[in-house]
């Protein structure tokens, strides 16, 4: 068992961002970095992995992978495993990677980490540091056999340009029907160019403050003129109010996000929300209430009335950014 | 229609998180310890499957130690019928995701079982790696972070939604199956004042990992707890307006912080 191979994610038929993050990552060890693609047309996508340091990359290919599920993505990936022997496995912390890793760990009968956000070599053991109580604490853990696998958040590295081989090879797995006792019936995913809010380089968030689901628009279109890689969030208040979708909540039962500005806007600052946004590179906070704990963590607090503020900003970003 | 819940007793989401001297896990004292967040989700659906269909239990497992007592009282108290207590501090302390769902897994066969429901994850390690390798230890299928579930009359499948990136799938599985529960799949119940009285009286097996012939050893380890850097609080925006501070912000956005 030697080297390392990534699971790289395809989505709407192109590889996402934390593939090249974690290709990227995976070649500063010196290791050889294998990948293996899963999808419908997932051959035409291997020469972009090659350009963030692949040396191999495993390809399977058919019209049965057109949609994700658990099962038979699994089968294909481990069988992808056996033949490589990789000591290391890597995922991105995705949706689907949440999904995916600890069924092929289980599969692979191997230690897994969740949602890394740093690696390190210790001989043939990697050593993760991942966040706990959604990034209240973090802890190094490292596994007890040489086998390993781990799921990194996203944004967690920077993508490199770094030439491996890049040999393709495809690979014809045969699956196990009768272990395939899921079917996906359909797929309803919103027309929409925002990035998730775990892959978002700038969030808007809303919470109590907002007052109602009428004010969000407003959210959206701040986002909007902050450019691609923006996108909205809200707090658990403005989710359990019934606002928002819970898809969009940030925070301990929401999502953890890292994004490079957090903008919250009427957000107080409970405990379970600063958990899950307090490492944002560069927090804003605007919010009438000058007491509420998120101006503790912000790096530019705006105390004003929000509906007053976040559609002046909107204006003087547009202004900016034309 | 028969359910096992597997739950996890964690600190509340409101508890300010402290390491311990050793700096190898959290300080206990003074912590507030409840059912996972997610968990109630999967006590909720497992009730509501056992009501639609009029017949069968819903038995609870979890691992913890003797104060996980207080959670599986009060899964009991919205419903459930039984509970198994693994109460191993041994084991407990050391168990990772895998020997975590191997315990659960030993447990969870000697019951009957048409859904295995857990919480998507327990908000404490935030892993969310034990309802798949449950299920792969079970040997039947998961589906994970589930938002809505029909189950068919005759219980040999269910139509499930699935929560998606950007969106939901909907998904036929084979019963028995593992569900993780999402938030948005229905709305917990609180524990009525009967209930209460009468979760005192159903049964609670306590067993230990031997008891359930589990030797497995966890294949992770954590090597140090530690906190996060403290924020500090930074500048207060000035301005006579809202409109001359938001002004302000974007400038300092653009030309300090250079994000925009």
């Amino acid at each position: 068992m030697a080297g390392i191979l990534i699971y790289a994610e395809v989505q709407k038929g192109e590889l996402k961002k934390g593939a090249f993050e974690i290709t990227s990552k995976a070649k500063e060890f010196g290791q050889e970095v294998s990948a293996c693609i899963i999808g419908s047309g997932a051959e035409a996508l291997a020469p972009e992995l090659a350009k963030y340091g692949a040396d191999k990359i495993y390809v399977v290919d058919g019209p049965e992978y057109e949609n994700y599920v658990t099962e038979a993505f699994v089968q294909a990936f481990v069988q992808v495993a056996q033949q490589v022997q990789p000591s290391i496995i890597l995922t991105s912390s995705t949706a689907q990677g949440k999904d995916i890793t600890p069924a092929i760990a289980a599969r692979l009968q191997v230690g897994c980490f969740s949602d890394c956000v740093d690696l390190s070599l210790n001989g043939d053991k990697i050593v993760v540091k991942r966040p706990m109580y959604a990034g209240k604490a973090y802890v190094l853990a490292e596994a007890t056999a040489t086998q390993q696998i781990a799921s990194i958040r996203p944004n967690s590295f920077p993508i490199n340009e770094n030439a491996g081989a890049g040999a393709v090879e495809k690979v014809t797995v045969s699956l196990d029907a009768a272990k395939i006792k899921a079917v996906v019936k359909s797929v309803e995913i919103a027309e929409s160019d925002e990035p998730d809010q775990t892959e978002a380089e700038i969030i808007v968030s809303g919470g109590r403050g907002m007052k109602g689901p009428e004010g969000f628009p407003m959210i959206e279109a701040l986002a909007k003129a902050l450019g691609p890689g923006s996108t909205t969030g809200a707090s658990r208040a403005a989710v359990d109010a019934g606002w928002r979708d819970h898809a969009y909540q940030v925070g301990q039962t929401g999502k953890t996000v890292s994004p490079n500005l957090y903008i919250a806007c009427g957000i107080s600052g409970a405990i379970q929300h600063l958990a899950g946004m307090g490492t944002s590179k560069v927090i804003v906070a605007i919010n009438k209430d000058a007491e509420a704990p998120i101006f503790s963590k912000a790096d530019y607090g705006v105390v004003d009335d929000l509906f007053k503020v976040v559609p002046a900003l909107t204006e003087e970003v547009k202004k900016i950014r034309s | 229609m028969n359910t096992v819940v597997c739950m996890k007793q964690v600190p509340d989401t409101e508890t300010l998180i402290k390491v311990n001297p050793e700096g190898t896990g959290i300080a206990t004292e003074g912590i507030k310890w409840v059912m996972g967040p997610y968990d109630e989700f999967a006590v909720e659906e497992a009730l509501q499957q056992k009501e639609k269909f009029k017949a069968g239990t819903v038995s609870i497992v979890s691992l913890g130690p003797d104060r996980a007592i207080e959670a599986i009282r009060t899964g009991l108290a919205m419903g459930a019928d039984s509970a198994v207590h693994i109460n191993d501090s041994a084991f407990y302390d050391k168990a990772d995701p895998y020997a975590t769902a191997a315990v659960l897994a030993a447990a969870v066969k000697n019951l009957e079982y048409d859904i295995v429901f857990l919480g998507k994850q327990a908000v404490d390690d935030d892993s969310g790696q034990v309802p798949a390798i449950l299920a792969e230890m079970l040997g039947i299928p998961v589906i994970t972070q589930v938002l809505k579930l029909e189950v068919e009359a005759d219980k040999s499948k269910a139509t499930v939604t699935r929560e998606v990136e950007g969106g939901h799938a909907i998904i036929d599985v084979t019963l028995p199956a593992v569900l993780s529960a999402q938030k948005g799949l229905n709305e917990p119940r609180y524990a009525s004042l009967p209930g209460i009285m009468k979760a005192k009286k159903k049964p609670v097996d306590v067993k230990t990992a031997a008891d359930l012939g589990v030797d497995v050893g966890s294949m992770t380890v954590i090597k140090e707890m530690t906190l996060p850097p403290a924020r500090q609080a930074g500048k207060v925006i000035e301005g006579e307006t809202p409109e001359e501070k938001a002004a302000n912000l974007a400038k300092a956005l653009h030309e300090e912080a250079k994000l925009i």
